[in-house]
């Protein structure tokens, strides 16, 4: 196929057709000789005590290998790791198998290892524990108050930190009778991740050896593998971790689990191969959720829509132990509170706070969808009052087009347009037609809602001065001899499409054929370094690392074939296989120059043999992609049900390298941001008790819930990276929820309706419809 | 207990225990991993295969109700080469991402236009209430079946 100009085309995906066929390798679909397979007894209280764990008729039980509980962990397996820090942050101790206590429905009390899992599953319910029930604590109001039950003696009180972050002057803003002020709680409720592939460990220790390989349905491979390592205590270089096909992962993979460590004590211990996989329920209680926060805003605004200051205190659910980065998602909430506007004054106060549920973490947006909720609902809220168009709104709260700006939060954007983006979404959903039908349906009773959005959002991470665990992404180009390429990156995919991009990437900037080049990630023994996949940064850092190491092969190569064709190398062009003279006349193919790198009988004199680089980007900042959507929600009287009618989206992430993978993550990101707008939401009873525990109670959107999404860009190329490429994993959701719950409350704003609470399930409009909005003119 | 299944056009003997799911055996058994386990509640789909010609949740299924049937998964439906269209229609509009759903979309699909073989996209979304997924938004999954009615091959 032609090479030239491989970036910006709708290429097919290389990893496609063993998927197609059934034939990917996902963690589940490993098999090892003399695999064992394990299964957990879990906490059924949210809040106990411990008396006794009687593991003999596990033990006893047929098939069954070894039974673990916490105790058999003690100097043999480390806790489970939190990277996250802050000044004054309470860190709970995090055994990988309860301690004394439970603390959360799910959390992890033994272990059994059997020949199959259904002997395993077998054994696992005849682990017999003596629980004594302890009061539980799962709203945030409640944990704050004294005399609640403490989820961790110890720290005295249910706070994990209290952040504040200040920018300007909100008391005198607050104190000027001229300004005008909404004081609302918002609530971002719990929301569970819920890949489609359930988390999954195959954990293979070789005994003669002391090494350690474990296949892991992961992003992260490196960095699993290192604290791996730690826990087990088995030296780094002897540890390998590998992702595998991953199915899905939305952050909630982004992870270092108990269970992980317990698989790779348990083969330790057996010296055999352990296999561990995720039921749905399992997953619904044991594996991170998103969001939980409880933000009550404060917005001030002139009378003409000039939002000059906002105050917001953010309750963030932590749930009841950390993992890897659970108190640093909501400091994301703090930094990008302002979202699109120039707003003076600001003051966020952060409380993190411990509950009985599981911890809360990563989750696609992890803190920034959070901000772009509360600062999108105030803008609405603020045009609402005012009775002013919330496009209106939005014009008069940015800020002049083109120009780097610094925001009271301390955040800088860099050159931003989002009148343009605006102008776009406006133009795409021929906004002011709608606004009419708007009008003609509701004289006949009918409550069609129409929602905007304009978000701004933080992503590429990142620095690594500002990261827990360094932000950098390496990438390897090797020429083989045959003249193929092999390209090793650090980010670790699962469902992105790298194989794919970054592949075009290298065969474009070496001007090969795009089926020379093989892509490979997720072994930590291949790949020689790297951070992962997650905050929309594979294809910003880990593409722009590929990128530049490709530029640096290519220069090698040049030099190579200058020196056998007697030309410098600046007059050389690759040319569709060929490296040459610009007029052709002097040429030696790729191939060749390959060949000649590892025969090393005619390089120039001084160079080392060998076609490899590795070039590790350190990102120099983060980047800020933008956006506009507007959703068209239509309401039935009868039931309340919230149809999403329409959905336009135009997103700016900079330069887009493969148009077809970023519809597609944009269309995946705006349907699990209406998800959360419309029908999901996990609950906890007072006692702790997960209702949501299966998919019967958690609703996960359906294909003929969404309409047709329509989606444009702008591309407006980010100067942090080599590539111009700002991320798009997280953009659909970050401005899909607030559009949707903007136009739900539009529909409704006749009634005198000023917010509903998420998600927007059709027995509370139709309450709302049936009985009227609350004074103050907001339901939850 | 003993069972014969015709699976994916081979007939196979094999000896399981009466409560092995019909899935597991799938994968374990017969060692075809393509079918995948999403949930534990006949929800999301991922196990869909083809039972006697229908798409049947196999995770709902103990390997033994399938004795004497013939079972279709995503292993039978093509291969290399010999892609069936809405395997190549998958490919050509990226109707997948990680792809833990898609042989269990697929086989719904195959479903879907055996019975309507000129589907609107209102009945292919409805077709896909039994499969859930989490990356793509449906979107392109459409735009995948439409493809396989545009092209319907050989």
């Amino acid at each position: 196929m032609a090479t030239t100009k491989l970036l910006g085309k709708r290429i097919k995906r290389k990893e496609d057709p063993r998927l197609i066929q059934g034939r990917g390798h996902f963690v589940d679909d490993i098999k090892l000789d003399g695999m064992l397979h394990m299964a957990f007894a879990r906490s059924p209280y949210g809040h106990a005590r411990i008396i006794s764990i009687q593991t003999e008729a596990a033990r006893n039980a047929h098939g069954v290998l070894s039974v673990l509980t916490g105790d058999d962990l003690k100097g043999k397996l480390g806790p489970v790791p939190c990277a996250a820090g802050m000044e004054g942050l309470k860190v709970p101790a995090h055994p990988c198998l309860a301690g004394e206590r439970v603390r959360y429905v799910g959390e992890p009390v033994a272990a059994v290892v059997a020949t199959n899992r259904y002997l395993a599953a077998d054994a696992a319910a005849q682990v017999v524990v003596e629980y004594d029930m302890l009061p539980a604590v799962t709203g945030m109001d409640k944990a704050l108050e004294s005399g609640s039950p403490r989820v961790h003696e110890s720290f005295g009180d249910n706070v994990a930190f209290v952040a504040r972050l200040e920018g300007g002057d909100w008391k005198t803003v607050a104190a000027d009778p001229a300004i005008k002020v909404i004081k609302q709680r918002l609530i971002n409720q719990r929301v569970g991740p819920m890949a489609m592939e359930t988390r999954g460990v195959v954990a293979s220790y070789s005994p003669g050896e002391d090494t350690l390989t474990v296949w892991s349905s992961t992003q992260i491979p490196h960095l699993l593998k290192t604290q791996l390592s730690l826990m087990t205590q088995i030296d780094e270089p002897r540890c390998r971790v590998i992702a595998p096909e991953v199915g899905g992962a939305f952050g909630s993979k982004l992870n270092v689990y108990g269970e992980e460590g317990v698989a790779c004590l348990a083969s330790k211990l057996l010296g055999r191969p352990v296999k561990w996989i995720e039921g749905r329920r399992e997953n619904l209680a044991g594996t991170i959720h998103g969001r939980d926060q409880i933000d009550d805003v404060e917005v001030y605004f002139q009378p003409d829509g000039k939002v000059v200051g906002l105050k917001c205190r953010v309750l963030a659910d932590m749930g009841a132990y950390f993992q890897l980065l659970t108190p640093a998602i909501p400091t994301s909430t703090a930094l990008m509170i302002l979202g699109c506007y120039d707003i003076k004054n600001v003051s966020v106060e952060t409380i993190g706070v411990f509950t009985n549920k599981i911890a809360t973490d990563a989750y696609r947006g992890a803190g920034r969808p959070e901000a772009t909720y509360i600062i999108e609902r105030a803008m609405n809220m603020v045009a609402q009052e005012l009775n002013l168009d919330p496009v209106d709104v939005r014009l008069k709260n940015f800020p002049a087009p083109g120009k780097d700006i610094t925001l009271a939060t301390g955040v800088s954007y860099d050159t931003a347009n989002y009148q343009k983006t605006l102008k776009k979404v406006l133009k795409l959903s021929g906004y002011s037609k709608l606004r009419k039908e708007q009008q003609r349906l509701r004289k006949k009773g009918r409550l069609l809602g129409i929602g905007l959005s304009t978000y701004v959002e933080i992503c590429a991470m990142g620095p690594s001065s500002r990261m827990p665990a360094g932000g950098w992404e390496s990438g390897t180009v090797r020429v083989e001899v045959t003249g193929k390429v092999t390209v090793l990156t650090g980010v670790s995919p699962h469902g992105q499409g790298e194989q794919t991009s970054f592949a075009q990437i290298v065969a474009q900037e070496l001007d090969i054929p795009f089926d020379d080049v093989t892509v490979f990630h997720g072994d930590t023994a291949q790949v020689p370094m790297g951070i992962g996949t997650f905050g929309s940064r594979a294809t910003a850092v880990g593409g722009s690392a590929v990128y530049v190491a490709a530029q640096r092969v290519k220069k090698k190569m040049a030099r190579i074939a200058a020196h056998k064709l007697g030309v410098k190398p600046g007059e050389l062009v690759f040319e569709e296989g060929n490296i040459q003279t610009k007029d052709g006349s002097k040429s030696v193919t790729f191939k060749k120059v390959a060949e000649e790198a590892y025969m090393a009988r005619e390089l120039p004199p001084g160079m080392e043999p060998g076609l490899s680089e590795l070039y590790v980007f350190e990102p120099p900042n983060f980047t800020y992609p933008f956006g506009a959507h507007v959703a068209v929600t239509e309401i039935d009287p009868k039931t309340g049900e919230v149809r999403l009618r329409n959905y336009f989206a135009v997103d700016d992430c900079g330069r887009i390298l493969n148009p077809m993978l970023v519809d597609g993550q944009v269309h995946g990101g705006i349907a699990q941001g209406a998800g959360q707008a419309l029908v999901e939401e996990i609950i906890y009873d007072e006692n702790g008790q997960l209702i949501t525990g299966t998919l019967m109670d958690y609703a996960v959107p359906k294909a003929h819930q969404f309409p047709w999404f329509e989606t444009a860009h702008t591309e407006t190329r980010t100067p942090v990276n080599p590539l111009g490429v700002k991320g798009v994993g997280e953009a659909g959701t970050i401005g899909s929820t607030p559009a949707i719950v903007n136009a739900v409350v539009d529909a409704l704003g006749p009634l005198g309706v000023r917010h509903i609470d998420m998600p927007l399930k059709p027995e509370k409009i139709w309450d709302l419809i049936k009985h009227g909005a609350a004074p103050g003119g907001h339901a939850s | 207990m003993k069972i014969r299944i015709n699976l994916n056009g081979n007939w196979r003997e094999d000896e399981v225990e009466p409560r092995m799911l019909l899935v597991h055996y799938l994968r374990e058994v017969a060692g075809l991993t393509g079918t995948h386990i999403g949930c534990e509640t006949s929800l999301c789909g991922a196990c869909t295969v083809l039972l006697n010609g229908e798409a049947a949740k196999s995770c709902t299924l103990f390997a033994v109700q399938a004795d004497g049937a013939e079972v279709t998964t995503i292993e039978g439906l093509g291969s290399d080469g010999n892609l069936h269209p809405l395997q190549q229609g998958f490919w050509e509009e990226h109707g997948l991402q990680c792809g833990f759903c898609t042989p269990g979309m697929v086989l719904a699909s195959h479903q879907l236009l055996g019975r309507n073989p000129h589907p609107t996209r209102e009945e292919i979304r409805h077709a896909l209430e039994g499969n859930l997924c989490r990356c793509t938004g449906y979107q392109h999954i459409v735009k995948a079946i439409e493809w396989a009615v545009e092209h319907p091959g050989k």
